[in-house]
Protein backbone atom coordinates (compact mmCIF):
# COMPACT_ATOMS: atom_id res chain seq x y z
CA UNK A 1 0.00 0.00 0.00
CA UNK A 2 1.25 3.43 -1.05
CA UNK A 3 1.95 5.87 1.69
CA UNK A 4 -0.68 8.49 0.40
CA UNK A 5 -2.92 5.38 0.58
CA UNK A 6 -2.23 4.77 4.13
CA UNK A 7 -2.20 8.54 5.46
CA UNK A 8 -5.61 9.27 3.77
CA UNK A 9 -6.79 5.89 5.31
CA UNK A 10 -5.79 6.86 9.20
CA UNK A 11 -6.97 10.70 7.96
CA UNK A 12 -11.06 8.78 6.92
CA UNK A 13 -10.57 6.84 10.54
CA UNK A 14 -9.95 10.38 12.05
CA UNK A 15 -12.54 12.05 10.44
CA UNK A 16 -14.93 9.47 11.29
CA UNK A 17 -13.85 9.51 14.88
CA UNK A 18 -14.31 13.19 15.42
CA UNK A 19 -18.05 12.30 14.25
CA UNK A 20 -18.45 11.14 18.17
CA UNK A 21 -18.12 14.87 19.99
CA UNK A 22 -19.06 13.73 23.30
CA UNK A 23 -17.86 16.94 24.63
CA UNK A 24 -20.91 18.81 22.94
CA UNK A 25 -23.79 16.44 24.51
CA UNK A 26 -25.52 18.36 27.13
CA UNK A 27 -24.08 22.32 25.79
CA UNK A 28 -27.11 24.09 24.12
CA UNK A 29 -25.41 27.56 24.27
CA UNK A 30 -23.70 29.58 23.34
CA UNK A 31 -25.74 30.19 20.29
CA UNK A 32 -24.12 30.85 17.49
CA UNK A 33 -25.81 34.01 15.56
CA UNK A 34 -28.34 33.70 17.95
CA UNK A 35 -29.76 30.49 16.47
CA UNK A 36 -27.24 27.85 16.12
CA UNK A 37 -26.78 25.49 19.34
CA UNK A 38 -22.40 24.00 19.83
CA UNK A 39 -24.32 20.36 18.95
CA UNK A 40 -25.29 22.00 15.41
CA UNK A 41 -22.92 24.15 14.44
CA UNK A 42 -20.16 21.35 14.89
CA UNK A 43 -22.10 18.99 12.72
CA UNK A 44 -22.05 21.75 10.19
CA UNK A 45 -18.99 21.55 10.40
CA UNK A 46 -18.62 18.48 10.37
CA UNK A 47 -20.67 17.91 6.87
CA UNK A 48 -18.22 20.76 5.36
CA UNK A 49 -15.07 18.26 6.48
CA UNK A 50 -16.29 15.55 5.14
CA UNK A 51 -16.92 17.27 1.74
CA UNK A 52 -13.46 18.11 2.12
CA UNK A 53 -11.88 14.21 2.80
CA UNK A 54 -13.63 13.28 -0.55
CA UNK A 55 -12.66 15.76 -2.26
CA UNK A 56 -8.87 14.56 -1.13
CA UNK A 57 -9.56 11.00 -1.87
CA UNK A 58 -10.97 11.75 -5.20
CA UNK A 59 -7.61 13.61 -5.63
CA UNK A 60 -5.28 11.63 -4.80
CA UNK A 61 -7.02 8.00 -4.15
CA UNK A 62 -8.86 7.66 -7.30
CA UNK A 63 -9.17 4.29 -8.19
CA UNK A 64 -7.06 3.19 -11.12
CA UNK A 65 -8.01 1.06 -14.34
CA UNK A 66 -11.95 0.94 -13.61
CA UNK A 67 -12.79 3.13 -17.39
CA UNK A 68 -9.76 1.47 -19.53
CA UNK A 69 -12.23 -1.15 -20.85
CA UNK A 70 -13.21 0.98 -24.06
CA UNK A 71 -15.28 -2.07 -25.58
CA UNK A 72 -19.16 -1.96 -25.54
CA UNK A 73 -21.11 -3.77 -22.75
CA UNK A 74 -21.59 -7.26 -22.91
CA UNK A 75 -24.79 -8.89 -21.99
CA UNK A 76 -24.63 -11.77 -19.82
CA UNK A 77 -26.36 -14.87 -21.16
CA UNK A 78 -29.61 -16.38 -19.76
CA UNK A 79 -29.55 -19.53 -17.87
CA UNK A 80 -30.82 -21.63 -20.37
CA UNK A 81 -29.45 -19.72 -23.46
CA UNK A 82 -28.43 -22.66 -25.96
CA UNK B 1 -57.43 24.32 -2.15
CA UNK B 2 -54.81 26.88 -4.05
CA UNK B 3 -51.62 24.92 -2.76
CA UNK B 4 -52.90 21.72 -4.03
CA UNK B 5 -53.60 23.07 -7.61
CA UNK B 6 -50.05 24.17 -7.62
CA UNK B 7 -48.89 20.71 -6.82
CA UNK B 8 -51.68 19.05 -9.19
CA UNK B 9 -49.80 21.52 -11.62
CA UNK B 10 -46.51 20.22 -10.71
CA UNK B 11 -47.50 16.73 -11.12
CA UNK B 12 -48.18 17.59 -14.68
CA UNK B 13 -45.18 18.82 -15.40
CA UNK B 14 -42.86 15.83 -14.07
CA UNK B 15 -45.44 13.94 -16.51
CA UNK B 16 -44.42 15.87 -19.32
CA UNK B 17 -40.92 15.08 -17.86
CA UNK B 18 -41.35 11.89 -18.56
CA UNK B 19 -43.30 11.69 -21.51
CA UNK B 20 -40.45 13.48 -23.17
CA UNK B 21 -38.26 11.23 -22.02
CA UNK B 22 -39.84 8.51 -23.64
CA UNK B 23 -39.68 10.51 -26.80
CA UNK B 24 -36.24 10.31 -26.46
CA UNK B 25 -35.90 6.60 -25.60
CA UNK B 26 -34.04 3.55 -28.07
CA UNK B 27 -36.15 0.89 -27.43
CA UNK B 28 -33.65 -1.30 -25.96
CA UNK B 29 -33.37 -3.04 -22.78
CA UNK B 30 -30.09 -0.85 -22.03
CA UNK B 31 -31.89 2.23 -22.36
CA UNK B 32 -35.34 1.43 -20.46
CA UNK B 33 -33.40 0.33 -17.57
CA UNK B 34 -30.25 1.95 -17.43
CA UNK B 35 -30.83 4.96 -19.97
CA UNK B 36 -28.53 3.82 -21.51
CA UNK B 37 -25.51 4.48 -19.43
CA UNK B 38 -25.42 7.82 -20.52
CA UNK B 39 -25.65 10.39 -17.39
CA UNK B 40 -23.45 13.10 -16.93
CA UNK B 41 -22.23 14.61 -14.12
CA UNK B 42 -24.56 16.95 -12.78
CA UNK B 43 -27.64 14.80 -13.97
CA UNK B 44 -26.01 11.82 -11.91
CA UNK B 45 -25.44 13.55 -8.34
CA UNK B 46 -28.63 14.95 -8.77
CA UNK B 47 -30.15 11.84 -9.48
CA UNK B 48 -28.24 9.47 -7.16
CA UNK B 49 -29.38 12.40 -4.25
CA UNK B 50 -32.90 12.80 -5.60
CA UNK B 51 -33.07 8.68 -5.05
CA UNK B 52 -31.43 8.71 -1.59
CA UNK B 53 -34.28 11.56 -0.35
CA UNK B 54 -37.14 9.97 0.78
CA UNK B 55 -40.50 11.02 2.78
CA UNK B 56 -39.57 8.78 5.27
CA UNK B 57 -35.99 10.84 5.40
CA UNK B 58 -37.68 14.45 4.98
CA UNK B 59 -40.43 14.28 6.68
CA UNK B 60 -39.50 11.56 9.25
CA UNK B 61 -35.83 14.06 10.23
CA UNK B 62 -38.43 16.76 11.46
CA UNK B 63 -40.82 14.58 13.17
CA UNK B 64 -37.90 13.08 15.02
CA UNK B 65 -35.91 16.01 15.91
CA UNK B 66 -39.40 17.48 16.93
CA UNK B 67 -39.08 14.56 19.64
CA UNK B 68 -35.68 15.05 20.15
CA UNK B 69 -33.79 17.68 19.37
CA UNK B 70 -31.05 19.06 17.05
CA UNK B 71 -28.41 15.75 17.71
CA UNK B 72 -31.15 14.20 14.70
CA UNK B 73 -28.85 16.33 12.17
CA UNK B 74 -25.69 13.98 13.57
CA UNK B 75 -27.56 11.03 14.14
CA UNK B 76 -29.15 10.72 10.67
CA UNK B 77 -27.44 13.69 8.52
CA UNK B 78 -23.55 14.21 9.27
CA UNK B 79 -22.65 10.32 9.42
CA UNK B 80 -24.57 9.79 5.87
CA UNK B 81 -22.60 12.81 4.61
CA UNK B 82 -19.27 10.63 5.32
CA UNK B 83 -20.32 7.30 5.05
CA UNK B 84 -22.79 7.62 1.65
CA UNK B 85 -20.21 9.08 -0.53
CA UNK B 86 -17.24 6.77 0.93
CA UNK B 87 -19.43 3.85 -0.17
CA UNK B 88 -20.32 5.30 -3.80
CA UNK B 89 -16.54 6.41 -3.99
CA UNK B 90 -15.74 2.37 -2.99
CA UNK B 91 -18.26 0.58 -4.07
CA UNK B 92 -20.49 2.55 -6.71
CA UNK B 93 -17.35 3.34 -9.42
CA UNK B 94 -16.56 -0.66 -9.21
CA UNK B 95 -20.01 -1.96 -9.41
CA UNK B 96 -20.48 0.29 -12.28
CA UNK B 97 -16.60 -0.77 -13.91
CA UNK B 98 -17.94 -4.27 -13.50
CA UNK B 99 -21.72 -3.27 -15.22
CA UNK B 100 -20.11 -2.12 -18.29
CA UNK B 101 -17.50 -4.55 -18.26
CA UNK B 102 -19.88 -7.58 -17.99
CA UNK B 103 -23.50 -6.06 -19.34
CA UNK B 104 -24.57 -5.96 -15.74
CA UNK B 105 -28.28 -4.10 -15.23
CA UNK B 106 -28.73 -5.64 -11.25
CA UNK B 107 -26.39 -6.24 -8.15
CA UNK B 108 -27.73 -9.87 -8.24
CA UNK B 109 -26.62 -10.71 -12.19
CA UNK B 110 -23.19 -9.89 -10.41
CA UNK B 111 -23.67 -12.00 -7.56
CA UNK B 112 -24.80 -15.11 -9.16
CA UNK B 113 -21.29 -15.49 -11.45
CA UNK B 114 -19.56 -13.63 -8.89
CA UNK B 115 -20.05 -16.88 -6.53
CA UNK B 116 -21.51 -19.17 -9.50
CA UNK B 117 -24.22 -19.93 -7.53
CA UNK B 118 -28.01 -19.12 -8.87
CA UNK B 119 -29.34 -19.72 -5.72
CA UNK B 120 -27.11 -17.10 -3.67
CA UNK B 121 -28.25 -14.45 -6.06
CA UNK B 122 -32.22 -15.63 -5.67
CA UNK B 123 -32.15 -15.23 -2.02
CA UNK B 124 -30.84 -11.52 -2.08
CA UNK B 125 -32.96 -10.83 -5.04
CA UNK B 126 -35.69 -12.14 -2.68
CA UNK B 127 -34.85 -10.33 0.77
CA UNK B 128 -33.60 -7.30 -1.25
CA UNK B 129 -37.04 -7.20 -3.05
CA UNK B 130 -39.30 -7.60 0.20
CA UNK B 131 -37.14 -4.71 2.11
CA UNK B 132 -37.88 -2.43 -0.78
CA UNK B 133 -41.90 -3.06 -1.21
CA UNK B 134 -42.90 -0.96 2.66
CA UNK B 135 -40.70 2.46 0.94
CA UNK B 136 -42.83 2.45 -1.99
CA UNK B 137 -45.87 1.94 -0.06
CA UNK B 138 -45.21 4.44 2.67
CA UNK B 139 -44.50 6.81 -0.60
CA UNK B 140 -48.19 6.67 -1.64
CA UNK B 141 -49.10 7.06 1.77
CA UNK B 142 -47.04 10.39 2.07
CA UNK B 143 -48.25 11.79 -1.29
CA UNK B 144 -51.76 10.97 -0.08
CA UNK B 145 -51.24 12.33 3.11
CA UNK B 146 -49.90 15.48 1.75
CA UNK B 147 -52.35 16.25 -0.97
CA UNK B 148 -54.88 15.98 1.83
CA UNK B 149 -53.02 18.74 4.26
CA UNK B 150 -52.50 20.98 1.62
CA UNK B 151 -56.09 20.76 0.07
CA UNK B 152 -57.00 21.44 3.02
CA UNK B 153 -59.06 18.01 3.41
CA UNK B 154 -60.68 18.42 -0.22
CA UNK B 155 -58.57 15.97 -1.87
CA UNK B 156 -59.16 12.93 0.21
CA UNK B 157 -56.22 10.24 1.23
CA UNK B 158 -57.67 7.81 -1.29
CA UNK B 159 -58.02 10.58 -3.99
CA UNK B 160 -54.25 12.08 -3.37
CA UNK B 161 -52.75 8.61 -2.99
CA UNK B 162 -54.00 7.17 -6.68
CA UNK B 163 -52.89 10.88 -8.26
CA UNK B 164 -49.14 9.84 -6.76
CA UNK B 165 -49.25 6.17 -7.64
CA UNK B 166 -50.86 7.02 -11.62
CA UNK B 167 -48.26 9.93 -12.00
CA UNK B 168 -45.24 7.80 -11.06
CA UNK B 169 -46.67 4.96 -12.89
CA UNK B 170 -47.29 6.93 -15.79
CA UNK B 171 -43.83 8.11 -16.25
CA UNK B 172 -41.83 5.55 -14.79
CA UNK B 173 -43.74 3.05 -17.62
CA UNK B 174 -42.88 5.70 -20.32
CA UNK B 175 -39.86 7.41 -19.37
CA UNK B 176 -38.05 4.32 -17.84
CA UNK B 177 -34.76 4.79 -16.19
CA UNK B 178 -34.30 8.53 -18.03
CA UNK B 179 -37.48 9.83 -17.01
CA UNK B 180 -36.82 8.38 -13.54
CA UNK B 181 -33.62 10.27 -13.45
CA UNK B 182 -34.72 13.50 -15.36
CA UNK B 183 -37.49 13.82 -12.80
CA UNK B 184 -35.57 12.73 -9.74
CA UNK B 185 -33.35 15.74 -10.71
CA UNK B 186 -35.45 18.36 -11.21
CA UNK B 187 -37.07 17.07 -8.16
CA UNK B 188 -33.65 17.83 -6.13
CA UNK B 189 -33.37 21.48 -7.96
CA UNK B 190 -36.44 21.91 -6.81
CA UNK B 191 -36.37 21.08 -3.29
CA UNK B 192 -32.90 22.35 -2.67
CA UNK B 193 -34.17 26.05 -4.27
CA UNK B 194 -37.68 26.05 -1.80
CA UNK B 195 -36.58 24.29 1.04
CA UNK B 196 -34.05 27.67 1.64
CA UNK B 197 -36.78 29.94 0.23
CA UNK B 198 -39.46 27.71 2.98
CA UNK B 199 -36.90 28.03 5.85
CA UNK B 200 -36.48 32.15 5.29
CA UNK B 201 -40.02 32.69 4.80
CA UNK B 202 -41.10 30.80 7.86
CA UNK B 203 -38.36 32.68 10.13
CA UNK B 204 -39.25 35.99 8.72
CA UNK B 205 -43.16 35.32 9.91
CA UNK B 206 -42.39 33.54 13.48
CA UNK B 207 -40.28 37.07 14.20
CA UNK B 208 -36.83 35.33 13.38
CA UNK B 209 -35.69 32.21 14.32
CA UNK B 210 -33.04 33.41 16.43
CA UNK B 211 -36.37 34.89 19.01
CA UNK B 212 -37.69 31.33 18.80
CA UNK B 213 -34.16 29.17 19.48
CA UNK B 214 -33.64 31.59 22.20
CA UNK B 215 -36.83 30.85 24.00
CA UNK B 216 -36.51 27.18 23.32
CA UNK B 217 -32.87 27.84 25.03
CA UNK B 218 -34.39 29.52 28.20
CA UNK B 219 -37.18 26.92 28.77
CA UNK B 220 -36.37 24.87 31.51
CA UNK B 221 -38.55 21.74 29.29
CA UNK B 222 -37.94 22.15 25.91
CA UNK B 223 -33.85 23.06 26.26
CA UNK B 224 -32.89 19.79 25.96
CA UNK B 225 -33.76 20.31 22.47
CA UNK B 226 -30.71 21.81 21.88
CA UNK B 227 -28.61 19.32 23.09
CA UNK B 228 -28.08 15.65 22.62
CA UNK B 229 -29.51 14.50 25.76
CA UNK B 230 -32.39 12.76 24.14
CA UNK B 231 -30.00 10.63 22.39
CA UNK B 232 -27.58 8.29 24.27
CA UNK B 233 -24.36 8.37 22.62
CA UNK B 234 -24.29 4.07 22.39
CA UNK B 235 -27.17 5.28 19.72
CA UNK B 236 -25.21 7.87 18.08
CA UNK B 237 -22.52 5.88 17.91
CA UNK B 238 -24.24 3.04 15.96
CA UNK B 239 -26.47 4.46 14.33
CA UNK B 240 -23.49 5.42 12.14
CA UNK B 241 -23.50 1.71 10.65
CA UNK B 242 -27.42 2.73 9.06
CA UNK B 243 -25.46 4.76 5.93
CA UNK B 244 -23.68 1.30 4.81
CA UNK B 245 -27.24 0.16 3.93
CA UNK B 246 -26.63 3.18 0.54
CA UNK B 247 -24.94 0.77 -1.76
CA UNK B 248 -27.05 -2.59 -0.71
CA UNK B 249 -30.28 -0.55 -1.67
CA UNK B 250 -31.00 -2.18 -5.62
CA UNK B 251 -32.18 1.33 -6.34
CA UNK B 252 -29.15 3.16 -5.29
CA UNK B 253 -26.63 0.04 -6.93
CA UNK B 254 -28.73 0.40 -10.24
CA UNK B 255 -28.66 4.20 -10.10
CA UNK B 256 -24.33 3.58 -10.22
CA UNK B 257 -24.73 1.67 -13.48
CA UNK B 258 -26.68 4.69 -15.41
CA UNK B 259 -23.36 6.96 -15.06
CA UNK B 260 -22.01 7.70 -18.27
CA UNK B 261 -17.92 7.82 -17.71
CA UNK B 262 -16.95 6.72 -13.79
CA UNK B 263 -15.15 10.21 -13.65
CA UNK B 264 -19.28 11.56 -13.22
CA UNK B 265 -18.74 10.00 -10.06
CA UNK B 266 -16.11 12.39 -8.56
CA UNK B 267 -18.60 15.36 -8.71
CA UNK B 268 -21.44 13.19 -6.73
CA UNK B 269 -19.07 12.40 -3.86
CA UNK B 270 -17.53 15.48 -3.32
CA UNK B 271 -20.94 17.07 -3.28
CA UNK B 272 -23.31 14.75 -1.34
CA UNK B 273 -22.28 16.17 1.86
CA UNK B 274 -23.17 19.46 1.22
CA UNK B 275 -26.36 18.80 -0.13
CA UNK B 276 -27.40 16.26 2.56
CA UNK B 277 -26.38 19.47 4.70
CA UNK B 278 -28.87 21.87 2.77
CA UNK B 279 -31.76 19.68 2.95
CA UNK B 280 -30.97 18.15 6.26
CA UNK B 281 -30.15 21.64 8.21
CA UNK B 282 -33.64 22.87 7.33
CA UNK B 283 -35.45 20.09 7.82
CA UNK B 284 -34.28 19.52 11.46
CA UNK B 285 -34.05 23.01 12.50
CA UNK B 286 -38.16 23.41 11.58
CA UNK B 287 -38.29 20.18 13.35
CA UNK B 288 -37.43 21.86 16.51
CA UNK B 289 -38.80 25.30 15.74
CA UNK B 290 -42.21 23.32 15.20
CA UNK B 291 -41.71 21.76 19.08
CA UNK B 292 -41.91 25.03 20.18
CA UNK B 293 -45.03 26.05 17.35
CA UNK B 294 -47.03 22.79 18.02
CA UNK B 295 -46.21 21.64 21.30
CA UNK B 296 -47.27 18.16 22.54
CA UNK B 297 -47.71 16.15 20.04
CA UNK B 298 -46.82 12.54 19.65
CA UNK B 299 -44.70 10.01 18.01
CA UNK B 300 -45.49 9.80 14.62
CA UNK B 301 -47.91 12.91 14.67
CA UNK B 302 -44.98 14.84 14.31
CA UNK B 303 -43.89 13.62 10.99
CA UNK B 304 -46.41 16.36 9.18
CA UNK B 305 -44.47 19.60 11.37
CA UNK B 306 -43.38 20.59 7.91
CA UNK B 307 -46.24 20.82 6.23
CA UNK B 308 -48.06 22.50 9.39
CA UNK B 309 -45.66 25.14 9.45
CA UNK B 310 -45.92 25.97 5.35
CA UNK B 311 -49.37 26.49 5.47
CA UNK B 312 -49.60 28.11 8.57
CA UNK B 313 -46.39 30.07 7.82
CA UNK B 314 -46.03 31.50 4.46
CA UNK B 315 -48.53 32.57 1.50
CA UNK B 316 -51.01 30.11 -0.10
CA UNK B 317 -49.25 29.80 -3.66
CA UNK B 318 -45.59 30.09 -1.87
CA UNK B 319 -46.86 27.09 0.26
CA UNK B 320 -48.30 25.40 -2.87
CA UNK B 321 -45.02 24.98 -4.18
CA UNK B 322 -43.13 24.34 -1.59
CA UNK B 323 -46.32 21.31 -0.70
CA UNK B 324 -45.14 20.49 -4.56
CA UNK B 325 -40.87 20.22 -3.40
CA UNK B 326 -42.01 18.14 -0.18
CA UNK B 327 -43.79 16.10 -3.12
CA UNK B 328 -40.89 15.90 -4.84
CA UNK B 329 -39.42 14.24 -1.99
CA UNK B 330 -42.51 11.35 -0.95
CA UNK B 331 -42.37 10.60 -5.10
CA UNK B 332 -38.66 8.98 -4.90
CA UNK B 333 -41.00 5.86 -5.02
CA UNK B 334 -40.48 5.97 -8.69
CA UNK B 335 -36.26 5.17 -8.24
CA UNK B 336 -37.49 2.09 -6.32
CA UNK B 337 -40.31 0.96 -8.51
CA UNK B 338 -37.63 1.21 -11.60
CA UNK B 339 -35.53 -0.67 -9.44
CA UNK B 340 -37.67 -3.29 -8.42
CA UNK B 341 -39.02 -3.46 -12.59
CA UNK B 342 -35.36 -3.84 -13.25
CA UNK B 343 -34.63 -7.00 -11.44
CA UNK B 344 -38.06 -8.63 -11.89
CA UNK B 345 -37.42 -8.45 -15.79
CA UNK B 346 -33.38 -9.26 -15.88
CA UNK B 347 -33.03 -11.33 -12.59
CA UNK B 348 -36.08 -13.67 -13.43
CA UNK B 349 -37.50 -13.04 -16.96
CA UNK B 350 -33.94 -12.53 -18.58
CA UNK B 351 -32.56 -15.38 -16.20
CA UNK B 352 -34.47 -17.49 -16.70
CA UNK B 353 -34.58 -17.65 -20.40
CA UNK B 354 -37.57 -14.91 -21.13
CA UNK B 355 -35.66 -12.64 -23.05
CA UNK B 356 -34.13 -15.66 -25.29
CA UNK B 357 -37.65 -17.12 -26.11
CA UNK B 358 -39.03 -13.70 -26.74
CA UNK B 359 -36.69 -11.39 -27.64
CA UNK B 360 -35.38 -7.71 -26.17
CA UNK B 361 -38.29 -6.02 -26.47
CA UNK B 362 -40.91 -8.44 -24.84
CA UNK B 363 -38.43 -8.09 -21.67
CA UNK B 364 -38.75 -3.93 -21.77
CA UNK B 365 -42.65 -4.64 -21.95
CA UNK B 366 -42.59 -7.20 -19.22
CA UNK B 367 -40.62 -4.22 -17.25
CA UNK B 368 -43.42 -1.85 -18.03
CA UNK B 369 -45.90 -4.63 -16.85
CA UNK B 370 -43.63 -4.85 -13.52
CA UNK B 371 -43.93 -0.83 -13.22
CA UNK B 372 -48.11 -1.06 -13.22
CA UNK B 373 -48.27 -4.35 -11.07
CA UNK B 374 -45.71 -2.77 -8.23
CA UNK B 375 -47.60 0.85 -8.18
CA UNK B 376 -50.93 -0.58 -7.88
CA UNK B 377 -50.13 -3.65 -5.08
CA UNK B 378 -48.20 -0.91 -3.73
CA UNK B 379 -51.31 2.25 -3.86
CA UNK B 380 -54.13 -0.86 -2.49
CA UNK B 381 -51.83 -1.50 0.34
CA UNK B 382 -51.46 1.83 1.26
CA UNK B 383 -55.69 1.62 0.96
CA UNK B 384 -55.91 -1.10 3.09
CA UNK B 385 -53.22 -0.57 5.49
CA UNK B 386 -53.96 3.08 6.15
CA UNK B 387 -54.56 2.89 9.95
CA UNK B 388 -50.84 0.99 9.78
CA UNK B 389 -48.46 3.28 8.78
CA UNK B 390 -46.31 2.55 12.03
CA UNK B 391 -45.97 -1.00 10.67
CA UNK B 392 -44.46 0.30 7.38
CA UNK B 393 -42.35 3.26 9.33
CA UNK B 394 -41.00 -0.17 11.55
CA UNK B 395 -40.38 -2.51 8.57
CA UNK B 396 -38.16 0.90 6.65
CA UNK B 397 -36.57 1.26 9.94
CA UNK B 398 -35.56 -2.41 9.75
CA UNK B 399 -34.74 -2.58 6.29
CA UNK B 400 -32.29 0.64 6.94
CA UNK B 401 -30.38 -2.22 9.49
CA UNK B 402 -31.32 -5.21 6.88
CA UNK B 403 -29.43 -3.31 4.02
CA UNK B 404 -27.06 -2.25 6.03
CA UNK B 405 -25.98 -5.73 7.47
CA UNK B 406 -25.42 -7.32 3.74
CA UNK B 407 -22.88 -4.46 3.44
CA UNK B 408 -19.80 -6.94 4.37
CA UNK B 409 -21.59 -9.29 1.66
CA UNK B 410 -20.87 -6.61 -1.23
CA UNK B 411 -17.39 -5.64 0.43
CA UNK B 412 -16.68 -9.58 0.15
CA UNK B 413 -17.61 -9.83 -3.48
CA UNK B 414 -15.70 -6.85 -4.59
CA UNK B 415 -12.55 -6.60 -2.60
CA UNK B 416 -11.84 -10.09 -0.78
CA UNK B 417 -11.26 -12.62 -3.22
CA UNK B 418 -11.43 -15.74 -1.48
CA UNK B 419 -15.18 -14.84 -0.10
CA UNK B 420 -17.44 -17.47 -1.95
CA UNK B 421 -20.88 -18.39 -1.98
CA UNK B 422 -21.22 -20.10 1.16
CA UNK B 423 -19.64 -17.28 3.52
CA UNK B 424 -22.43 -14.74 1.80
CA UNK B 425 -24.91 -17.44 2.09
CA UNK B 426 -24.35 -17.57 5.94
CA UNK B 427 -24.22 -13.41 6.22
CA UNK B 428 -27.56 -13.38 4.19
CA UNK B 429 -29.11 -15.81 6.42
CA UNK B 430 -27.53 -14.46 9.72
CA UNK B 431 -29.69 -10.85 8.29
CA UNK B 432 -32.83 -12.65 7.96
CA UNK B 433 -32.71 -13.87 11.39
CA UNK B 434 -31.38 -11.18 12.97
CA UNK B 435 -34.22 -8.73 11.27
CA UNK B 436 -37.13 -11.47 12.39
CA UNK B 437 -35.81 -11.75 16.18
CA UNK B 438 -35.60 -7.61 15.74
CA UNK B 439 -39.10 -7.63 14.93
CA UNK B 440 -40.52 -9.79 17.03
CA UNK B 441 -38.51 -8.27 20.36
CA UNK B 442 -39.72 -4.86 19.22
CA UNK B 443 -43.81 -6.11 19.08
CA UNK B 444 -43.02 -8.18 22.36
CA UNK B 445 -41.64 -4.84 24.31
CA UNK B 446 -44.17 -2.32 22.55
CA UNK B 447 -46.49 -2.52 25.46
CA UNK B 448 -43.31 -1.11 27.81
CA UNK B 449 -41.80 1.28 25.76
CA UNK B 450 -41.44 4.11 27.55
CA UNK B 451 -42.22 7.72 26.61
CA UNK B 452 -39.65 9.76 24.94
CA UNK B 453 -37.32 11.52 27.84
CA UNK B 454 -37.71 8.71 30.03
CA UNK B 455 -34.74 6.22 30.18
CA UNK B 456 -34.86 2.99 28.31
CA UNK B 457 -36.25 -0.07 30.12
CA UNK B 458 -35.24 -3.57 30.59
CA UNK B 459 -36.95 -6.22 27.83
CA UNK B 460 -36.71 -9.26 30.28
CA UNK B 461 -35.61 -8.68 33.74
CA UNK B 462 -33.62 -11.61 34.27
CA UNK B 463 -31.44 -10.60 31.16
CA UNK B 464 -30.37 -6.98 32.81
CA UNK B 465 -29.88 -4.21 30.75
CA UNK B 466 -28.96 -6.50 27.53
CA UNK B 467 -32.06 -6.30 25.18
CA UNK B 468 -33.35 -2.59 26.62
CA UNK B 469 -36.46 -0.94 24.72
CA UNK B 470 -36.60 2.51 24.09
CA UNK B 471 -38.99 4.85 23.09
CA UNK B 472 -38.89 3.70 19.73
CA UNK B 473 -36.18 0.97 19.73
CA UNK B 474 -35.11 -2.26 20.91
CA UNK B 475 -30.74 -1.74 21.84
CA UNK B 476 -28.72 -3.99 22.69
CA UNK B 477 -26.58 -2.93 25.99
CA UNK B 478 -27.98 0.75 24.64
CA UNK B 479 -26.51 -0.23 20.88
CA UNK B 480 -28.46 -0.08 18.36
CA UNK B 481 -28.62 -3.62 16.80
CA UNK B 482 -27.38 -2.65 13.11
CA UNK B 483 -23.91 -2.79 14.33
CA UNK B 484 -24.15 -6.42 15.80
CA UNK B 485 -25.79 -7.21 12.64
CA UNK B 486 -23.03 -5.47 10.52
CA UNK B 487 -20.19 -7.26 12.31
CA UNK B 488 -21.88 -10.33 12.66
CA UNK B 489 -22.65 -10.02 9.01
CA UNK B 490 -18.91 -9.57 7.95
CA UNK B 491 -17.79 -12.59 10.83
CA UNK B 492 -19.97 -14.94 8.98
CA UNK B 493 -18.68 -13.81 5.55
CA UNK B 494 -15.16 -14.44 6.58
CA UNK B 495 -15.49 -17.60 8.71
CA UNK B 496 -17.48 -19.36 6.69
CA UNK B 497 -15.62 -18.57 3.33
CA UNK B 498 -12.05 -19.52 5.03
CA UNK B 499 -14.03 -22.93 6.10
CA UNK B 500 -15.20 -23.87 2.70
CA UNK B 501 -13.79 -24.00 -0.71
CA UNK B 502 -12.74 -20.95 -2.75
CA UNK B 503 -14.17 -19.73 -5.66
CA UNK B 504 -12.57 -21.04 -9.04
CA UNK B 505 -9.42 -19.76 -11.16
CA UNK B 506 -11.52 -18.24 -13.62
CA UNK B 507 -13.50 -16.50 -11.35
CA UNK B 508 -10.97 -14.67 -9.83
CA UNK B 509 -9.41 -14.38 -12.97
CA UNK B 510 -12.76 -12.60 -14.20
CA UNK B 511 -13.31 -10.49 -11.09
CA UNK B 512 -9.34 -10.04 -10.12
CA UNK B 513 -7.33 -9.28 -12.86
CA UNK B 514 -3.84 -9.33 -12.72
CA UNK B 515 -2.73 -5.27 -12.88
CA UNK B 516 -1.28 -6.58 -16.49
CA UNK B 517 -3.76 -7.84 -17.65
CA UNK B 518 -6.26 -4.60 -16.03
Amino acid sequence: MKTKHIVLSVWVAIVFALHQDIWNWTKGTPLLFGMLPPGLTYHLGYSVLAAVTMALLVKYAWPAGLDDDKQEPKTPPDKDAP
Amino acid sequence: MIPAIVVFIYLAIVLYVGLFAFRKSTGSKEDFFLASRSLGPWVFLLTVFGTNMTAFAILGSSGLAYQRGIGVYGLMASSSGLIIPLTIFLIGTRLWALGKRHGYMTQVQYFRDRWECDGVGTLIFAVTSLMMIPYIVIGMMGGGHTLEELSGGLVPYWLGGAVVAIVVMAYVFFGGMRGVAWVNALQTVLFLAFGAIAFYLISRNLGGFDRIIGEIAASPKDSALLTRQRISPQEFFSYAFIPLSAMMFPHMAIMCLTAEKVTSFKRTVVWYPICILLIWLPSVFLGIVAAHQYPGLKMGESDDVILRLLVGNTDIIVAGILGAAIMACVMATDSQIMALSTMFSQDVFAHYGGTKRYGESMQVWMGRAFVVVIAVISYILALILEGQKSIFDLAIRFGFSGFAALAPVMLGALFWRRSNKWGALAAVLWVVACMAVMWWLQSYSNAMAPKPGQPPVPIFQELGALFLRTPSNVTIHGYMPVMFMCIGSAVWMFVVSLLTKGPSTATIEKFFPKKSNA
